[in-house]
This record gives C-alpha cells, sequence and structure tokens, in this order.
C-alpha cells in the first residue's frame, strides 16, 4: 500500500510538471505585453518598464521558467501583479472556503444520490424510476451558475432562509454552516444527479450476477440482498466515476463560488483573469491540474476501500 | 413470454422517447434561432430609457431589461449564439480529436503513446479552467470563443475516437485490406473512419449540450462574445444586478439554456443507448 502510494505521487509528478510547462507557454504566447495588460493602455514607458523589470519578464524565458518551478517546488506562488501580495498568501486563505464547499457539494450528492440510484434501479421502469431519471438529465443539464440563481430566489429573496452572499467567519459556525447551505445545495444537486445516474447503471449490471440470485434463492430479505450484496460491488465503477468527473465539478465549484459571491480558488483565479494578472493566473491554473491530480489519486486508492478484492503491490 | 415481450417493446419505446423528446426540443429552439429575426416583434438593441424593467406582459410578452431592451428578442437572438457557438465548436473539436484520435489509434507506438498523454495531460484541466486559459491566449470575439471551446473539447473527442480505433484496428477487413496493400490513409478514410463516425455522431450532440454550458459559464463571467450582443450568459450576468427587483432578467434566459442543453443530452442520451443496448 505504502510503495503503491509512493509510485502513484511519483507518476503524478511528470504529469503536474508537464500541466506546469504548458500553462507556462501558454501564458507567454498570450498576445500583447503583460506589464501593460496589468497597468491599462494608457501606462507610461517608464511604469510599463519598471514591471517588466519588477516581475522578471526581461530575463530569458528559461530563466523565467525555472524560477517559476523552483517557486512551486518551495511553495511560492507568486506575487500579484496588481496588488503585490504573495499569491500564496492568498491562496492559503481561501482554500479552506473551497474545500468546505465542495466536501459539503461531494456529502450532499453522496447521501442523496446512492439512495436515489438504488430506488431508480430497483423501480425499474416504473414511475420513481422515471422521476429520478428526469431529475438526473436536468441535474446534467442545468448551469451551476443558474441553479445557484434560483435557490437565491426561492431561499434568499423569498424565503430569507439563508443570506445571499458571502461564507461567513469560521469562528462563528452558525453563520458559516448558513452560507454553506445554498452553495453546498447547488454543487449537491448537480454530484446527486451523476451519482444516480452511476450507481442505478451500476446496481443494474450486478443485480444480473450470480450472486444475487443464489442470495435470493437463500431467502434473504431483499432489502439484505440490494444494500448488502448487490450495492457493494456497484459502487466500485460509481467511485470511479465520480472521481473522474472532478474536473467537471471542480468547474461547477468555481461558478458556485461566483453566483454566491463566496471566497474561494474559482473567484480567485477568474479575478485573476478580469484583472489580466497573469502571474497569478498561471498559479491558479496550474493549482487546479494539480487538484485534478490529487483528486485522480485519491479516486484511485478508494477502489481498495470498496473493493477488499483490490490489492496495492 | 408475452409478458417480456411487452417490456421490452415498452422500454424501446422509453428510450425512443427520450430520443425523441430530446430531438423536439432542439429542433423548436433551432427554428427559434432561425427564425429570430422574423419572430421578434422588437429590436434586440434597442433601448427605450421610457420602458426600463417592464414586467412580463402586453407588448414586451417577456419585459425589458435595465435599458428599456426587450427580453423576449434578446433571448431568440441569444438562441442564435448559443447554438452558433455550440455547433461550430464540436465541429472543430470533431474534426482535430479524431485526427488525433486516428492517427493515434490506427498507428500505435510511439505516435499513440505521445499522443494520448498530450490528450492525458489536456484533460487534467477542468474544461472551464482550460476555457478560460485559452480565451486569456486568444482573446475576447465570437470566432475565439469557438475555437476556444473547440480545443476543450477536442481531447475528449480523441480519447473516445482513439478507444474505437483501436478495437477495430485488430479487425480482420484491416488487415485484410493492409494485407492488399492499401495505404495507411486510405485504411483510415475507407475503412475505420466509416465505422467510429457514428459514435462520434451520437457523441457530438452530448459535445454540443457541453459546449453550449461552457460557452453559458464564460459569458456569465464575462468573456466570450462580448456585450451588446446578447448571449444567454450575458443577460444573466446583467440580469443578476436586479434580482430581487426583477427576476425574469435572470430566470428567462436561464430556462433557456436548461430547456436547450436538456434537448441535447436527452437526444444523446437517447440515441447512445440505442446504439448500445448493454447500458441499460
Amino acid at each position: 500500500m505504502g510503495s503503491y502510494v509512493l509510485r502513484r505521487i511519483l507518476v503524478a509528478i511528470p504529469a503536474l510538471l508537464a500541466a506546469y510547462t504548458l500553462v507556462f507557454l501558454f501564458v507567454r504566447v498570450a498576445p500583447g505585453d503583460p506589464a501593460v495588460a496589468a497597468l491599462g493602455d494608457y501606462a507610461s514607458a517608464e511604469a510599463v518598464r519598471a514591471l517588466r523589470e519588477r516581475m522578471g519578464l526581461n530575463d530569458p524565458l528559461i530563466v523565467q521558467y525555472g524560477r517559476g518551478l523552483l517557486g512551486y517546488l518551495g511553495g511560492d506562488l507568486g506575487r500579484s501583479l496588481i496588488t503585490g501580495i504573495p499569491i500564496g498568501t492568498q491562496v492559503a486563505s481561501v482554500l479552506p472556503h473551497t474545500l468546505q464547499l465542495t466536501f459539503a457539494g461531494l456529502l450532499v450528492g453522496i447521501l442523496l444520490g446512492i439512495p436515489t440510484g438504488v430506488l431508480t434501479a430497483v423501480k425499474r421502469n416504473r414511475l420513481p424510476d422515471y422521476l429520478g431519471r428526469t431529475f438526473a438529465l436536468a441535474g446534467l443539464s442545468v448551469p451551476a451558475f443558474y441553479l445557484g440563481i434560483l435557490l437565491i430566489l426561492a431561499f434568499s429573496v423569498r424565503l430569507r432562509w439563508f443570506p445571499v452572499m458571502g461564507s461567513g467567519e469560521f469562528s462563528d459556525p452558525w453563520a458559516n454552516l448558513r452560507h454553506l447551505v445554498l452553495p453546498a445545495l447547488t454543487l449537491g444537486i448537480i454530484m446527486t444527479a451523476f451519482v444516480t445516474r452511476m450507481t442505478r447503471s451500476a446496481l443494474l449490471n450486478v443485480l444480473r450476477e450470480e450472486y444475487v440470485r443464489s442470495a435470493r434463492a437463500k431467502g434473504l430479505r431483499e432489502r439484505t440482498v440490494i444494500y448488502l450484496h448487490a450495492l457493494r460491488n456497484a459502487l466500485i465503477p460509481v467511485v470511479a466515476v465520480v472521481g473522474s468527473q472532478a474536473a467537471v465539478l471542480i468547474g461547477d465549484s468555481v461558478m458556485t463560488e461566483i453566483v454566491f459571491t463566496r471566497p474561494g480558488l474559482g473567484r480567485l483565479m477568474v479575478q485573476a483573469m478580469n484583472q489580466r494578472d497573469y502571474i497569478a493566473l498561471q498559479s491558479m491554473i496550474v493549482l487546479y491540474a494539480g487538484l485534478v491530480v490529487v483528486i485522480n489519486l485519491v479516486t484511485d486508492l478508494l477502489y481498495g476501500v470498496v473493493d477488499p478484492r483490490i490489492r496495492y503491490d | 413470454m408475452t409478458r417480456r415481450f411487452g417490456g421490452r417493446r415498452l422500454r424501446a419505446f422509453v428510450r425512443n422517447r427520450t430520443a425523441l423528446v430530446g430531438l423536439v426540443l432542439t429542433l423548436v429552439v433551432a427554428c427559434l434561432a432561425v427564425l429570430a429575426p422574423y419572430l421578434s416583434p422588437h429590436n434586440p438593441l434597442e433601448q427605450n430609457v421610457y420602458n426600463m424593467l417592464a414586467p412580463p406582459g402586453g407588448t414586451h410578452l417577456l419585459g425589458t431589461d435595465d435599458l428599456g431592451r426587450d427580453v423576449l428578442a434578446r433571448i431568440l437572438t441569444g438562441a442564435r449564439v448559443s447554438l452558433t457557438v455550440g455547433v461550430c465548436s464540436v465541429l472543430i473539436g470533431a474534426v482535430l480529436g479524431s485526427v488525433a484520435g486516428l492517427v493515434a489509434g490506427y498507428f500505435g507506438g510511439r505516435v499513440e503513446l505521445l499522443l494520448m498523454r498530450v490528450v492525458d495531460l489536456l484533460m487534467s484541466f477542468p474544461a472551464l479552467v482550460m476555457g478560460l486559459m485559452f480565451m486569456a491566449i486568444l482573446g475576447p470575439g465570437m470566432d475565439k470563443l469557438i475555437l476556444a471551446i473547440g480545443l476543450v473539447l477536442a481531447p475528449q473527442v480523441a480519447r473516445i475516437v482513439h478507444g474505437s480505433v483501436v478495437a477495430i484496428r485488430q479487425t480482420e477487413y484491416v488487415t485484410a485490406a493492409r494485407a492488399a496493400g492499401a495505404a495507411p490513409g486510405r485504411i483510415i478514410v475507407r475503412h475505420v473512419l466509416p465505422n467510429v463516425l457514428g459514435e462520434i455522431l451520437v457523441m457530438s450532440t452530448l459535445w454540443t449540450a457541453t459546449a453550449i454550458r461552457v460557452e453559458a459559464n464564460l459569458s456569465f463571467i464575462g468573456l466570450g462574445v462580448s456585450p451588446p450582443t446578447p448571449t444567454w450568459g450575458n443577460m444573466i450576468r446583467e440580469g443578476v444586478r436586479w434580482l430581487v427587483v426583477t427576476p425574469w432578467l435572470s430566470v428567462f434566459p436561464g430556462l433557456a439554456i436548461l430547456v436547450t442543453v436538456l434537448g441535447f443530452n436527452m437526444m444523446g442520451d437517447g440515441l447512445r443507448d440505442a446504439l448500445d443496448p448493454k447500458l441499460h
């Protein structure tokens, strides 16, 4: 197990390096001078020159590449071109909010999606199945930001149950939780749609297996057959797909943060984009690629938890 | 026996019905987009300071926005933008991805390793993040947006086409063609491509749904097609400021996105199930 994790991490390193290289090159081929972009078209020539010097844009590309890489290895994400604040500091201050949102969304998705998926599979081609499948299709089709707006309209504007924007301080758990409900629900409903569909099709496959028939034949209750025998084996593809959808869900979490004006990585990235802060943008994109790599690693390790037959050696 | 037969018929019917509903939704949206200039009673860009934020009803069926522009006319024009971007970007993505997938899958070896590594690399970026990155490089504009979304889709296309080609390259008719001395280019175009084309076409409906969603996301962030040209995403972006007073400014364009994406997804789902009944 330990050596497997180590090997997977070693494999992830070239992937991350390649991602950094790609983003580095992309940002450099972007038309226009990043210094001009950051300062605006009316900046004086001296100001632009000074900023270029400060950004290290006058150095050869390979030097810039190496400096960025060394920085990342040492945990230094560079400084914002606009504010001069270290990007690492900004990331550290918003990361807990993003993680909180993502995990809450995941939790909602699993808690709602697996039972719904089981229900639709068991009641296949009957009313609950149609309802569940329609809901899942709608959940896969609705953009996260629109779902967020609808929830705000219903629960914040009309019912006034939850605040519209922000995230609340962690020091005030009640306010923090109240701010979390709607964004987590937005992400969670979309997650639920994914999980429902996967659980349904995986369970339908498993229910055809011989051992399910044996379990029924020896007189086990249907609930035991479904939940203890069939679902356990159906969960493997579910974990795989949820993991492979991580990249999609990350995109949705970015949009959710924007709609609810919650502090988070996504808003930081979009802000960098809008301010034409190419250094910050580069760091944020590399960070997101890293996040996907980490999630894929965790997914692989989770296989072993859901399926004891899988050994890592 | 009869019961099972009935069940199968029912299932086939359900499958077709999903695809059918999807097809109808998509066709309706497409017709509205094509006929937009003739259908809308107002100019989508015409401002009217005396009739700002008018509620739905009357001459302005879906109300007016904060500049007095007709929301219905703008949604209809937005449909043209969404469908154009959706279809064109899928074309670009499908061509680029298919070429990469065909070449990698047919030739195998180093070419395959290299191309598929690049595909894996690109797929480690979330679609939205990648779209954002390409827009940062390419700059604003509808043509750039189409290219950016096409590039986002290409690796997904490549991975699926590659998978199919790997299965096909071992078939006897490909071996036979090779033994007969056909050039690789000819084998790919005449023997391999026709066999993956069906899958590419079916998946294209699902990719169009993705493309329209990415477009909506990007224009909601403020990237992509610039105002005053209405897109569903930038209409919602502008409407959100008035969410408490005039929610319809955000609700109606969003409904248009939902219906369109749902239509393409239902059509794709239904078609895919029809092609591969094992999945159900």
